[in-house]
Protein backbone atom coordinates (compact mmCIF):
# COMPACT_ATOMS: atom_id res chain seq x y z
CA UNK A 1 0.00 0.00 0.00
CA UNK A 2 1.24 3.46 -0.94
CA UNK A 3 0.13 7.06 0.38
CA UNK A 4 0.20 10.63 -1.07
CA UNK A 5 0.39 14.01 0.61
CA UNK A 6 -2.98 14.51 0.16
CA UNK A 7 -4.02 11.88 2.83
CA UNK A 8 -4.99 9.02 0.27
CA UNK A 9 -4.15 5.39 0.42
CA UNK A 10 -3.77 3.48 -2.88
CA UNK A 11 -3.77 -0.06 -2.97
CA UNK A 12 -1.84 -1.75 -6.07
CA UNK A 13 -3.31 -5.38 -7.12
CA UNK A 14 -2.75 -6.24 -10.89
CA UNK A 15 -3.08 -3.22 -12.59
CA UNK A 16 -6.02 -1.87 -10.32
CA UNK A 17 -5.08 0.64 -7.92
CA UNK A 18 -8.27 1.20 -5.31
CA UNK A 19 -8.26 4.29 -3.40
CA UNK A 20 -9.59 6.05 -0.49
CA UNK A 21 -8.37 7.92 2.17
CA UNK A 22 -6.30 7.64 5.20
CA UNK A 23 -7.27 7.24 8.81
CA UNK A 24 -6.22 9.96 9.93
CA UNK A 25 -7.74 12.20 7.14
CA UNK A 26 -10.64 10.61 8.05
CA UNK A 27 -10.37 11.65 11.63
CA UNK A 28 -9.75 15.43 10.50
CA UNK A 29 -12.54 15.46 8.31
CA UNK A 30 -15.07 14.54 10.39
CA UNK A 31 -18.35 12.91 9.75
CA UNK A 32 -18.66 12.48 6.00
CA UNK A 33 -21.75 13.15 4.46
CA UNK A 34 -21.70 13.02 0.78
CA UNK A 35 -18.70 12.11 -1.64
CA UNK A 36 -18.98 13.25 -5.37
CA UNK A 37 -17.58 10.44 -7.31
CA UNK A 38 -16.65 10.13 -10.64
CA UNK A 39 -18.66 7.89 -13.66
CA UNK A 40 -17.18 4.74 -14.09
CA UNK A 41 -15.05 4.81 -17.50
CA UNK A 42 -14.19 8.50 -17.37
CA UNK A 43 -10.05 9.14 -17.02
CA UNK A 44 -8.28 10.52 -14.53
CA UNK A 45 -4.66 12.43 -14.34
CA UNK A 46 -2.45 11.49 -11.56
CA UNK A 47 -2.43 14.54 -9.21
CA UNK A 48 -5.74 15.98 -11.04
CA UNK A 49 -8.86 15.91 -8.80
CA UNK A 50 -11.33 13.24 -9.51
CA UNK A 51 -14.02 14.10 -6.95
CA UNK A 52 -14.93 15.83 -3.59
CA UNK A 53 -15.35 14.69 0.24
CA UNK A 54 -17.65 16.70 1.98
CA UNK A 55 -17.87 16.71 5.92
CA UNK A 56 -20.33 18.68 7.95
CA UNK A 57 -17.87 21.62 8.22
CA UNK A 58 -15.87 21.27 4.95
CA UNK A 59 -15.43 20.03 1.10
CA UNK A 60 -12.07 18.77 0.40
CA UNK A 61 -11.45 17.95 -3.03
CA UNK A 62 -9.90 14.04 -3.81
CA UNK A 63 -6.46 13.83 -5.95
CA UNK A 64 -5.90 10.70 -8.08
CA UNK A 65 -2.43 9.33 -6.65
CA UNK A 66 -2.52 7.29 -10.47
CA UNK A 67 -3.65 8.20 -13.62
CA UNK A 68 -5.83 5.91 -16.08
CA UNK A 69 -9.26 4.93 -15.93
CA UNK A 70 -12.06 4.57 -13.30
CA UNK A 71 -13.58 0.92 -13.78
CA UNK A 72 -15.47 1.03 -10.44
CA UNK A 73 -16.77 3.77 -7.36
CA UNK A 74 -18.00 2.47 -4.36
CA UNK A 75 -21.39 2.84 -4.95
CA UNK A 76 -22.11 1.82 -1.16
CA UNK A 77 -21.31 5.43 -0.06
CA UNK A 78 -24.24 6.92 -1.99
CA UNK A 79 -26.71 5.87 0.95
CA UNK A 80 -23.65 5.38 3.39
CA UNK A 81 -21.30 7.98 3.24
CA UNK A 82 -19.81 7.54 6.86
CA UNK A 83 -18.58 4.51 6.01
CA UNK A 84 -15.66 6.70 5.07
CA UNK A 85 -15.14 7.14 9.06
CA UNK A 86 -16.09 3.77 9.82
CA UNK A 87 -14.07 1.85 7.61
CA UNK A 88 -11.72 4.37 5.70
CA UNK A 89 -9.32 2.03 4.92
CA UNK A 90 -11.05 -0.75 3.89
CA UNK A 91 -15.03 -0.89 3.29
CA UNK A 92 -14.90 3.41 2.83
CA UNK A 93 -12.77 2.85 -0.82
CA UNK A 94 -13.84 5.02 -2.86
CA UNK A 95 -12.76 4.66 -6.56
CA UNK A 96 -10.59 1.49 -8.28
CA UNK A 97 -8.06 2.65 -11.16
CA UNK A 98 -6.81 0.96 -13.88
CA UNK A 99 -3.39 1.99 -13.83
CA UNK A 100 -2.03 3.50 -17.25
CA UNK A 101 1.65 3.94 -15.76
CA UNK A 102 2.73 1.59 -13.50
CA UNK A 103 5.78 3.73 -12.50
CA UNK A 104 2.90 6.92 -11.47
CA UNK A 105 1.91 4.10 -8.32
CA UNK A 106 5.90 3.32 -7.43
CA UNK A 107 6.59 6.53 -7.36
CA UNK A 108 4.30 7.14 -4.24
CA UNK A 109 4.91 7.61 -0.49
CA UNK A 110 5.95 4.22 1.08
CA UNK A 111 3.80 4.19 4.85
CA UNK A 112 7.26 5.42 6.66
CA UNK A 113 7.22 8.64 4.70
CA UNK A 114 3.58 9.31 4.67
CA UNK A 115 3.56 8.49 9.02
CA UNK A 116 6.43 11.69 8.90
CA UNK A 117 4.03 13.92 7.27
CA UNK A 118 1.15 13.08 9.46
CA UNK A 119 3.58 13.78 12.71
CA UNK B 1 -4.71 34.24 19.99
CA UNK B 2 -7.27 34.89 23.08
CA UNK B 3 -7.89 32.12 25.26
CA UNK B 4 -11.05 31.05 27.29
CA UNK B 5 -10.32 29.90 31.17
CA UNK B 6 -11.29 26.84 29.54
CA UNK B 7 -8.85 26.18 27.20
CA UNK B 8 -6.35 23.27 28.35
CA UNK B 9 -9.80 21.83 29.68
CA UNK B 10 -11.34 21.44 25.94
CA UNK B 11 -7.56 20.28 25.14
CA UNK B 12 -7.35 17.64 27.66
CA UNK B 13 -11.06 16.55 26.25
CA UNK B 14 -9.34 15.68 23.10
CA UNK B 15 -11.15 18.89 21.69
CA UNK B 16 -10.01 19.76 17.64
CA UNK B 17 -8.96 23.68 18.30
CA UNK B 18 -9.62 26.31 15.62
CA UNK B 19 -8.94 30.23 15.57
CA UNK B 20 -12.38 31.37 15.77
CA UNK B 21 -12.30 35.24 14.68
CA UNK B 22 -8.80 35.97 16.85
CA UNK B 23 -10.09 33.13 19.61
CA UNK B 24 -9.05 29.55 19.56
CA UNK B 25 -11.87 27.57 19.95
CA UNK B 26 -12.84 23.92 20.40
CA UNK B 27 -14.67 23.00 16.85
CA UNK B 28 -15.67 19.67 18.30
CA UNK B 29 -14.53 17.02 20.39
CA UNK B 30 -15.77 13.64 19.18
CA UNK B 31 -18.06 14.19 15.96
CA UNK B 32 -20.31 17.35 14.81
CA UNK B 33 -23.02 14.90 14.20
CA UNK B 34 -22.77 13.29 17.69
CA UNK B 35 -22.82 16.25 19.74
CA UNK B 36 -25.60 17.88 17.90
CA UNK B 37 -27.64 14.69 18.60
CA UNK B 38 -26.70 14.91 22.60
CA UNK B 39 -28.05 18.67 22.51
CA UNK B 40 -31.58 17.60 20.71
CA UNK B 41 -31.44 14.59 23.12
CA UNK B 42 -30.04 14.96 26.16
CA UNK B 43 -27.66 17.46 27.11
CA UNK B 44 -24.58 19.21 26.10
CA UNK B 45 -21.94 21.93 27.58
CA UNK B 46 -20.87 25.30 25.87
CA UNK B 47 -18.32 27.44 26.83
CA UNK B 48 -18.78 30.50 25.26
CA UNK B 49 -16.47 33.32 27.01
CA UNK B 50 -15.71 34.43 23.66
CA UNK B 51 -19.55 36.55 24.22
CA UNK B 52 -19.35 39.93 24.86
CA UNK B 53 -20.86 41.32 28.17
CA UNK B 54 -21.74 45.73 28.12
CA UNK B 55 -23.36 47.15 30.82
CA UNK B 56 -25.36 50.17 30.28
CA UNK B 57 -26.54 51.69 33.84
CA UNK B 58 -27.54 55.13 34.95
CA UNK B 59 -30.90 57.00 34.69
CA UNK B 60 -30.77 57.48 31.00
CA UNK B 61 -29.84 53.72 30.12
CA UNK B 62 -33.44 52.90 29.26
CA UNK B 63 -33.51 55.85 26.68
CA UNK B 64 -30.29 54.91 25.52
CA UNK B 65 -30.92 51.27 24.66
CA UNK B 66 -34.25 52.37 23.08
CA UNK B 67 -32.50 54.50 20.67
CA UNK B 68 -29.64 51.58 19.71
CA UNK B 69 -31.60 48.48 19.49
CA UNK B 70 -34.52 47.68 17.12
CA UNK B 71 -36.23 45.89 20.16
CA UNK B 72 -38.39 47.75 22.72
CA UNK B 73 -36.79 47.19 26.10
CA UNK B 74 -39.33 49.79 27.41
CA UNK B 75 -42.33 46.71 27.20
CA UNK B 76 -39.63 43.87 28.23
CA UNK B 77 -40.38 43.52 32.19
CA UNK B 78 -37.46 44.16 35.12
CA UNK B 79 -35.70 40.41 34.37
CA UNK B 80 -36.87 39.33 31.28
CA UNK B 81 -34.39 39.57 27.56
CA UNK B 82 -35.08 40.28 24.24
CA UNK B 83 -33.24 39.24 21.18
CA UNK B 84 -32.41 41.93 18.94
CA UNK B 85 -30.72 43.35 15.84
CA UNK B 86 -28.77 46.72 16.74
CA UNK B 87 -28.82 48.97 13.23
CA UNK B 88 -27.43 52.12 11.90
CA UNK B 89 -29.72 54.73 11.16
CA UNK B 90 -29.32 53.37 7.71
CA UNK B 91 -30.94 50.15 8.76
CA UNK B 92 -27.80 48.01 7.86
CA UNK B 93 -27.05 45.59 11.57
CA UNK B 94 -23.71 46.42 13.56
CA UNK B 95 -24.66 43.41 15.54
CA UNK B 96 -27.74 41.07 16.41
CA UNK B 97 -27.28 40.98 20.18
CA UNK B 98 -29.35 39.79 23.65
CA UNK B 99 -30.54 42.81 25.71
CA UNK B 100 -31.20 41.68 29.36
CA UNK B 101 -33.29 44.41 31.49
CA UNK B 102 -32.79 44.49 35.15
CA UNK B 103 -34.89 47.74 35.15
CA UNK B 104 -34.75 50.72 33.72
CA UNK B 105 -31.63 51.91 34.88
CA UNK B 106 -29.69 48.73 34.70
CA UNK B 107 -29.14 46.67 31.35
CA UNK B 108 -26.86 43.65 30.03
CA UNK B 109 -26.07 43.57 26.16
CA UNK B 110 -24.81 39.93 24.78
CA UNK B 111 -22.80 40.55 21.86
CA UNK B 112 -21.10 38.21 19.66
CA UNK B 113 -17.46 37.72 20.18
CA UNK B 114 -16.18 38.72 16.39
CA UNK B 115 -17.85 41.67 16.64
CA UNK B 116 -17.07 43.31 20.50
CA UNK B 117 -14.45 46.25 19.63
CA UNK B 118 -16.82 47.32 16.53
CA UNK B 119 -20.01 47.20 18.93
CA UNK B 120 -18.35 48.91 22.12
CA UNK B 121 -17.09 51.85 20.01
CA UNK B 122 -20.56 51.89 18.02
CA UNK B 123 -22.58 52.12 21.46
CA UNK B 124 -20.44 54.48 22.68
CA UNK B 125 -20.82 56.94 19.93
CA UNK B 126 -24.73 56.67 20.14
CA UNK B 127 -24.55 57.22 24.00
CA UNK B 128 -26.69 60.69 25.38
CA UNK B 129 -27.29 61.83 28.58
CA UNK B 130 -26.47 60.11 32.08
CA UNK B 131 -25.74 57.06 31.16
CA UNK B 132 -22.43 54.53 32.18
CA UNK B 133 -21.64 52.36 29.42
CA UNK B 134 -18.61 49.58 30.80
CA UNK B 135 -17.01 46.32 28.42
CA UNK B 136 -17.07 43.33 31.37
CA UNK B 137 -16.32 40.60 28.50
CA UNK B 138 -12.69 39.82 29.52
CA UNK B 139 -14.00 39.00 33.07
CA UNK B 140 -17.58 37.55 32.91
CA UNK B 141 -17.50 33.77 31.78
CA UNK B 142 -20.69 32.27 29.74
CA UNK B 143 -21.79 28.15 29.79
CA UNK B 144 -24.68 27.01 28.19
CA UNK B 145 -26.47 23.93 28.87
CA UNK B 146 -28.55 22.80 26.21
CA UNK B 147 -31.01 19.68 25.90
CA UNK B 148 -34.22 18.15 26.48
CA UNK B 149 -32.15 17.29 30.17
CA UNK B 150 -30.51 20.37 30.52
CA UNK B 151 -32.71 21.77 33.03
CA UNK B 152 -32.62 18.64 35.38
CA UNK B 153 -28.95 18.54 35.74
CA UNK B 154 -28.34 22.28 36.71
CA UNK B 155 -31.26 22.22 39.25
CA UNK B 156 -29.16 19.74 41.06
CA UNK B 157 -26.49 22.12 41.04
CA UNK B 158 -28.37 25.20 42.15
CA UNK B 159 -31.28 25.78 44.78
CA UNK B 160 -32.88 28.26 42.48
CA UNK B 161 -35.67 27.07 41.70
CA UNK B 162 -35.63 26.54 37.51
CA UNK B 163 -39.06 25.36 36.24
CA UNK B 164 -40.75 28.91 37.20
CA UNK B 165 -38.40 30.76 34.98
CA UNK B 166 -39.41 31.29 31.41
CA UNK B 167 -38.04 31.03 27.95
CA UNK B 168 -36.29 34.31 27.62
CA UNK B 169 -36.51 35.47 31.37
CA UNK B 170 -33.36 35.13 33.83
CA UNK B 171 -32.86 35.21 37.64
CA UNK B 172 -29.57 35.63 39.26
CA UNK B 173 -28.50 32.40 42.12
CA UNK B 174 -25.30 30.68 42.82
CA UNK B 175 -24.89 27.56 41.07
CA UNK B 176 -22.31 25.08 43.27
CA UNK B 177 -21.12 28.43 45.09
CA UNK B 178 -20.51 30.64 42.31
CA UNK B 179 -22.80 33.70 42.01
CA UNK B 180 -25.00 33.53 38.11
CA UNK B 181 -26.98 35.57 36.35
CA UNK B 182 -29.16 32.06 35.06
CA UNK B 183 -31.09 33.17 31.92
CA UNK B 184 -33.29 30.54 29.82
CA UNK B 185 -31.79 31.43 26.74
CA UNK B 186 -29.68 29.32 23.76
CA UNK B 187 -28.45 28.63 20.41
CA UNK B 188 -29.62 25.86 19.71
CA UNK B 189 -33.64 25.82 19.46
CA UNK B 190 -33.22 23.52 22.29
CA UNK B 191 -34.65 24.24 26.04
CA UNK B 192 -31.70 25.63 27.84
CA UNK B 193 -30.06 28.07 29.99
CA UNK B 194 -26.97 30.29 29.79
CA UNK B 195 -24.93 30.75 32.94
CA UNK B 196 -23.11 34.68 33.27
CA UNK B 197 -20.30 34.52 36.27
CA UNK B 198 -16.53 35.69 36.80
CA UNK B 199 -14.98 34.48 34.79
CA UNK B 200 -11.98 33.25 37.39
CA UNK B 201 -15.07 30.17 38.36
CA UNK B 202 -14.88 28.85 34.84
CA UNK B 203 -13.54 25.42 35.45
CA UNK B 204 -15.56 24.91 38.77
CA UNK B 205 -19.04 25.28 36.80
CA UNK B 206 -18.01 23.29 34.36
CA UNK B 207 -16.43 20.49 35.49
CA UNK B 208 -19.41 20.24 38.11
CA UNK B 209 -22.15 20.62 35.03
CA UNK B 210 -20.25 18.00 33.28
CA UNK B 211 -19.68 15.32 36.75
CA UNK B 212 -23.77 16.47 37.29
CA UNK B 213 -24.60 15.20 33.75
CA UNK B 214 -22.79 11.96 33.59
CA UNK B 215 -26.10 10.19 33.93
CA UNK B 216 -27.52 11.71 30.82
CA UNK B 217 -24.41 11.15 28.99
CA UNK B 218 -23.97 15.15 28.64
CA UNK B 219 -21.36 16.36 25.97
CA UNK B 220 -19.23 18.84 25.36
CA UNK B 221 -19.96 20.77 21.68
CA UNK B 222 -17.98 22.71 19.87
CA UNK B 223 -18.75 25.50 17.16
CA UNK B 224 -18.82 22.83 14.89
CA UNK B 225 -22.63 21.39 15.90
CA UNK B 226 -23.43 25.00 17.51
CA UNK B 227 -23.81 25.94 14.00
CA UNK B 228 -25.78 22.67 12.97
CA UNK B 229 -27.67 23.19 16.23
CA UNK B 230 -28.69 27.11 15.28
CA UNK B 231 -29.35 26.61 11.43
CA UNK B 232 -32.02 23.98 12.15
CA UNK B 233 -33.32 26.84 14.21
CA UNK B 234 -32.93 29.28 11.83
CA UNK B 235 -31.05 31.00 14.10
CA UNK B 236 -28.81 34.16 12.58
CA UNK B 237 -25.33 33.77 12.64
CA UNK B 238 -23.77 37.20 12.26
CA UNK B 239 -21.13 37.42 9.37
CA UNK B 240 -23.28 35.21 7.42
CA UNK B 241 -27.03 35.37 7.44
CA UNK B 242 -26.81 38.96 8.67
CA UNK B 243 -24.63 41.86 8.27
CA UNK B 244 -22.91 45.01 7.86
CA UNK B 245 -25.18 45.62 4.57
CA UNK B 246 -28.21 43.71 5.51
CA UNK B 247 -31.56 44.96 7.59
CA UNK B 248 -33.85 43.35 9.75
CA UNK B 249 -36.42 43.87 7.17
CA UNK B 250 -34.42 41.66 4.46
CA UNK B 251 -33.60 38.89 7.49
CA UNK B 252 -37.28 38.98 7.65
CA UNK B 253 -36.44 39.52 11.22
CA UNK B 254 -39.79 42.00 11.68
CA UNK B 255 -40.61 40.56 14.62
CA UNK B 256 -37.95 41.99 16.14
CA UNK B 257 -38.54 45.73 14.72
CA UNK B 258 -40.88 47.89 16.79
CA UNK B 259 -42.24 50.51 15.29
CA UNK B 260 -44.44 51.69 17.59
CA UNK B 261 -42.01 52.47 20.59
CA UNK B 262 -41.28 55.95 18.79
CA UNK B 263 -38.01 56.95 16.55
CA UNK B 264 -34.90 54.53 16.78
CA UNK B 265 -31.71 54.33 14.81
CA UNK B 266 -32.32 52.71 11.40
CA UNK B 267 -36.59 53.60 11.71
CA UNK B 268 -36.69 55.69 8.96
CA UNK B 269 -35.79 53.43 6.07
CA UNK B 270 -36.77 50.01 8.19
CA UNK B 271 -40.67 51.22 8.02
CA UNK B 272 -39.80 52.11 4.56
CA UNK B 273 -38.82 49.00 3.62
CA UNK B 274 -41.49 47.04 5.69
CA UNK B 275 -44.33 49.40 3.93
CA UNK B 276 -42.58 49.70 0.26
CA UNK B 277 -41.02 46.11 0.24
CA UNK B 278 -37.46 45.40 0.17
CA UNK B 279 -35.12 43.89 -3.08
CA UNK B 280 -33.92 40.77 -0.81
CA UNK B 281 -35.14 38.89 1.39
CA UNK B 282 -33.73 35.71 3.33
CA UNK B 283 -34.87 32.67 2.85
CA UNK B 284 -34.58 28.93 3.60
CA UNK B 285 -34.10 26.06 1.58
CA UNK B 286 -34.15 22.27 1.02
CA UNK B 287 -31.72 20.74 -1.48
CA UNK B 288 -32.08 17.23 -2.88
CA UNK B 289 -29.58 14.41 -1.71
CA UNK B 290 -25.69 15.33 -2.33
CA UNK B 291 -23.96 17.66 -2.33
CA UNK B 292 -24.65 20.36 0.73
CA UNK B 293 -25.07 24.14 -0.17
CA UNK B 294 -22.45 26.67 1.92
CA UNK B 295 -21.82 30.33 3.17
CA UNK B 296 -21.23 31.99 -1.09
CA UNK B 297 -22.89 29.32 -3.23
CA UNK B 298 -24.71 31.07 -5.69
CA UNK B 299 -28.54 30.83 -6.13
CA UNK B 300 -29.46 30.54 -9.83
CA UNK B 301 -32.66 30.83 -11.19
CA UNK B 302 -33.41 29.94 -14.99
CA UNK B 303 -29.74 30.21 -15.76
CA UNK B 304 -29.03 33.62 -13.81
CA UNK B 305 -28.08 34.61 -10.25
CA UNK B 306 -30.51 35.94 -8.38
CA UNK B 307 -28.94 35.67 -5.04
CA UNK B 308 -26.71 33.65 -2.45
CA UNK B 309 -26.36 31.07 0.26
CA UNK B 310 -25.64 32.43 3.57
CA UNK B 311 -25.55 29.64 5.22
CA UNK B 312 -25.89 25.13 4.85
CA UNK B 313 -25.23 22.40 5.84
CA UNK B 314 -26.47 18.75 5.96
CA UNK B 315 -28.76 18.94 8.80
CA UNK B 316 -27.68 16.08 11.58
CA UNK B 317 -31.81 16.19 12.95
CA UNK B 318 -33.53 16.51 9.67
CA UNK B 319 -30.56 14.01 7.92
CA UNK B 320 -30.84 16.57 4.76
CA UNK B 321 -29.34 19.38 2.76
CA UNK B 322 -30.60 22.75 4.45
CA UNK B 323 -29.75 26.85 4.00
CA UNK B 324 -30.72 30.36 3.95
CA UNK B 325 -29.84 32.77 1.52
CA UNK B 326 -31.40 35.91 -0.09
CA UNK B 327 -33.71 36.20 -2.94
CA UNK B 328 -35.53 38.44 -4.62
CA UNK B 329 -39.46 38.72 -2.86
CA UNK B 330 -40.56 37.14 -6.37
CA UNK B 331 -38.55 33.75 -5.56
CA UNK B 332 -39.78 33.57 -2.17
CA UNK B 333 -42.95 31.84 -1.94
CA UNK B 334 -42.98 28.48 -0.50
CA UNK B 335 -42.50 25.56 -2.81
CA UNK B 336 -40.33 27.90 -5.43
CA UNK B 337 -38.15 25.96 -6.86
CA UNK B 338 -34.56 27.36 -7.23
CA UNK B 339 -31.18 26.04 -7.95
CA UNK B 340 -27.89 26.16 -5.73
CA UNK B 341 -24.79 26.37 -7.99
CA UNK B 342 -22.31 23.80 -6.15
CA UNK B 343 -18.86 23.54 -8.02
CA UNK B 344 -19.92 25.04 -11.14
CA UNK B 345 -23.34 22.61 -11.34
CA UNK B 346 -26.87 23.79 -10.54
CA UNK B 347 -28.45 21.41 -7.91
CA UNK B 348 -32.26 21.96 -7.89
CA UNK B 349 -33.63 23.39 -4.02
CA UNK B 350 -36.72 24.09 -3.22
CA UNK B 351 -37.95 26.92 -0.68
CA UNK B 352 -39.96 25.79 2.69
CA UNK B 353 -40.63 27.04 5.77
CA UNK B 354 -38.19 28.03 8.36
CA UNK B 355 -37.62 27.23 11.41
CA UNK B 356 -36.39 23.89 9.65
CA UNK B 357 -36.79 22.34 13.15
CA UNK B 358 -38.58 23.16 15.90
CA UNK B 359 -38.73 21.25 19.17
CA UNK B 360 -41.62 19.61 20.64
CA UNK B 361 -43.13 21.60 23.39
CA UNK B 362 -43.11 19.76 26.62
Amino acid sequence: MKFTKEHEWAKLEGDIVTIGITDYAAHQLGDVVFVELPSVGSKVTMGKTFGTIESVKTVSDLYAPVGGEVVEVNEGLEGNPAMVNESPMDAGWIVKIKVADAKEFDSLLSEADYKKICE
Amino acid sequence: MNKTPLCAVHEKLGARMIDFSGWYMPVQYSSIIEEHNAVREGAGLFDLFHMGEFWMTGPDALKNVQKIVTQDAEALSDRQIAYSPMCRPDGTIVDDLLVYRWNAEKFLLVVNASNIDKDFNWMKSQLEGDVKFTNESAKTGLIAIQGPKAEAVLQKLTRQRLKPIKFYWFTTGKVVGVDCIISRTGYTGEEGFELYYDAEHSETLWNALMEAGKDVDIKPIGLGARDTLRLEARLMLYGNDIHDSTTPIEANLNWTVKFNKGAFNGSDVLKKQKDQGVSKTLVGFELAKGPAARHGYPIVKDGSVVGEVTSGTMAPTLKKNIGLGYVPPALSAIGTVIDIEIRGKNYPATIIETPFYTRARS
